[in-house]
């Protein structure tokens, strides 16, 4: 189907407007809709459920921590919960408690088990080592022993600070 | 290497390249990563003085990734509006790089496997493509690319949380692999909303032809991890992979049902498409989708001889509105298009039999 209005892109957007009483349909392309200023993202992707959730956790904070504003960016987790979206990497700091729980939600997991910037990590003898307790972590987190699982984090994280110093 | 956008015209692009493992159904495996850096606010929050500051870190630090090969470099602001979407086609960008462009940059490796968005949502989205189903190789181009970049461009990242992206559902490892089937049989048989509704409750995701928010056309499915964080890459990939496998055995299996049980019935949904797409005079680009879905299934049962599978990709690719646009060599409207979309099918299809 293509959009109605600039009879060019594929109409992605299916709105259903009542203007006086009369309904009409509109299919539409995203550009258009945009233009429009139909809220098309909202219908789209979990990314765009976000906000939800973030509002979700709302009823669990304090005012003061809602209207505290990122030190670096300024964006306050107010603004967040509107865009879904965050203003730089210290809002992860800044926000950590109520980002904590919404990355559990998101992902399952708050705990990030993949790679890692290679300044952050050298190669070393220890590597095995490294990946079995990251296995370790890994079936104790499916389990959900997230006690467990920060002790074995620690200790990997020990590990590699271990393995990085010698060739400093 | 290409050193204009116009050399890319001519070299076919990975994702169409219709080889690589499994490739009667699967067109194509990426995987991208979301990275930022440090010290810069994200997208959200950048002034154009702070993306025009991204984008020059970038450009300089690309010079050390061996990986991209001589990359071509592209600023979205350059560029006209056919040459934008020509760049979408053919999934070198996304369709949100190309609006509001001024300070947005491309830079596409060699054989466009690689290709890096500055000034996406991230500061960096990395995106390696291959042909086929192979995430594996698919993952150990961009491991490698990624610790190029990261060796002289410091991401922002928490031992935490990994990578930190604008958007959270991001977070971590800041990846998405995704892998682009063609499941004709399945949406004939009507079993596909039964599939798509099974994969999202394992933890994976579907869209379209091209990406967040298309419709599925021409019966080709967009799968991909929908979680980021709290996994490794390498279970996330192996979570993607063994699922696929599934459904990629049952479209298998419904061929097949639809090869012993209604061959006469397939044979002529496939050559009536042949029909209209040798002998159409107008043809818009859903109808061209739908069409060239049908006899690319028809390639790979082997009810066609004399037809390959890469002239029917290469279709694909050609009858998009800014491929035509670009043979043409100038701007047409959508009825110019329509038309010439028709000959450019039908010349095609002649020259090959």
């Amino acid at each position: 189907m293509v959009c109605e209005v600039c009879k060019q892109s594929q109409a992605t957007v299916h709105l259903t407007e009542i203007v006086n009483e009369q309904m009409t349909e509109l299919h539409l392309c995203e550009s258009c809709a945009n233009q429009k200023g139909a809220q098309v993202e909202s219908h789209f992707g979990l990314s765009d459920l976000l906000s939800g959730l973030a509002e979700f956790s709302k009823t669990q904070e304090p005012e003061e921590v809602t209207s505290k504003a990122c030190p670096t960016c300024g964006m306050t987790y107010d603004d967040f919960r509107k865009v879904g979206r965050l203003g730089c990497a210290q809002c992860y700091q800044t926000f950590k408690r109520s980002l904590g729980s919404l990355l559990k939600r998101i992902h399952g997991s708050p705990i990030h088990l993949g790679k890692s910037p290679v300044r952050l990590t050298k190669p070393s003898k220890t590597k095995g080592e490294i990946t079995e307790l990251r296995r370790k972590l890994e079936r104790a987190i499916e389990r959900e022993e997230f006690e467990e699982a920060a002790k074995l984090r620690d200790q990997i994280r020990r590990y590699e600070e271990q393995a990085r110093r010698p060739e400093r | 290497m290409a050193k204009t956008l116009d050399e890319l015209l001519k070299q076919p692009s990975e994702w169409m390249r219709g080889s690589g493992p499994v490739s009667e159904i699967v067109v194509s495996s990426r995987i991208r990563f979301a990275r930022n850096l440090d010290k810069y606010p994200f997208a959200t929050r950048a002034t154009k003085a702070t993306q025009a500051d991204v984008l020059k870190v970038v450009q300089d630090a690309l010079e050390h990734c061996p990986t991209l090969n001589d990359p071509l470099f592209l600023e979205m602001g350059e560029l006209d509006e056919v040459d934008r979407q020509f760049l979408v086609e053919r999934h070198l960008v996304s369709r949100e790089h190309i609006v509001r462009a001024d300070h947005k940059a491309v830079a596409v490796g060699r054989g466009e496997v690689t290709s890096i968005m500055v000034n996406e949502e991230d500061h960096l989205r990395i995106q390696v493509m291959q042909s086929g189903l192979n995430l594996p190789d698919a993952w150990s181009i961009i491991d490698s690319l990624d610790d190029e970049l990261s060796e002289v461009v410091p991401y922002a990242y928490s031992t935490d949380w990994g990578f930190l992206t604008c958007c959270p559902t991001n977070t971590g490892t800041g990846m998405r692999a995704s892998v682009m089937a063609h499941l004709p049989s399945l949406v004939i048989t009507k079993q596909i909303n039964k599939v798509l509704h099974t994969i999202t409750k394992l933890g994976l995701t579907a869209r379209g032809l091209y990406g967040e928010g298309t419709e599925a056309s021409g019966n080709f499915f967009q799968i991909s991890n929908q979680v980021s964080l709290g996994r490794s890459e390498a279970e996330l990939i192996e979570n993607i992979e063994r699922i696929l496998k599934e459904v990629i055995h049952q479209e298998q299996a419904s061929r097949e049902t639809l090869m012993a049980n209604n061959r006469p019935q397939l044979e002529d949904r496939v050559w009536r498409a042949y029909g209209l797409l040798k002998h159409s005079k107008i043809m818009s680009s859903t109808e061209a989708l739908d069409l060239l879905s049908a006899i690319r299934l028809g390639v790979d049962l082997g009810l066609m001889n004399g037809l390959t599978r890469s002239t029917v990709n290469e279709l694909f690719l050609f009858s998009q509105p800014a491929h035509l646009q670009k043979l043409e060599g100038k701007p047409l409207t959508a009825k110019e298009r329509d038309t010439k979309r028709a000959e450019l099918i039908r010349s095609r299809l002649s020259m090959r039999n």
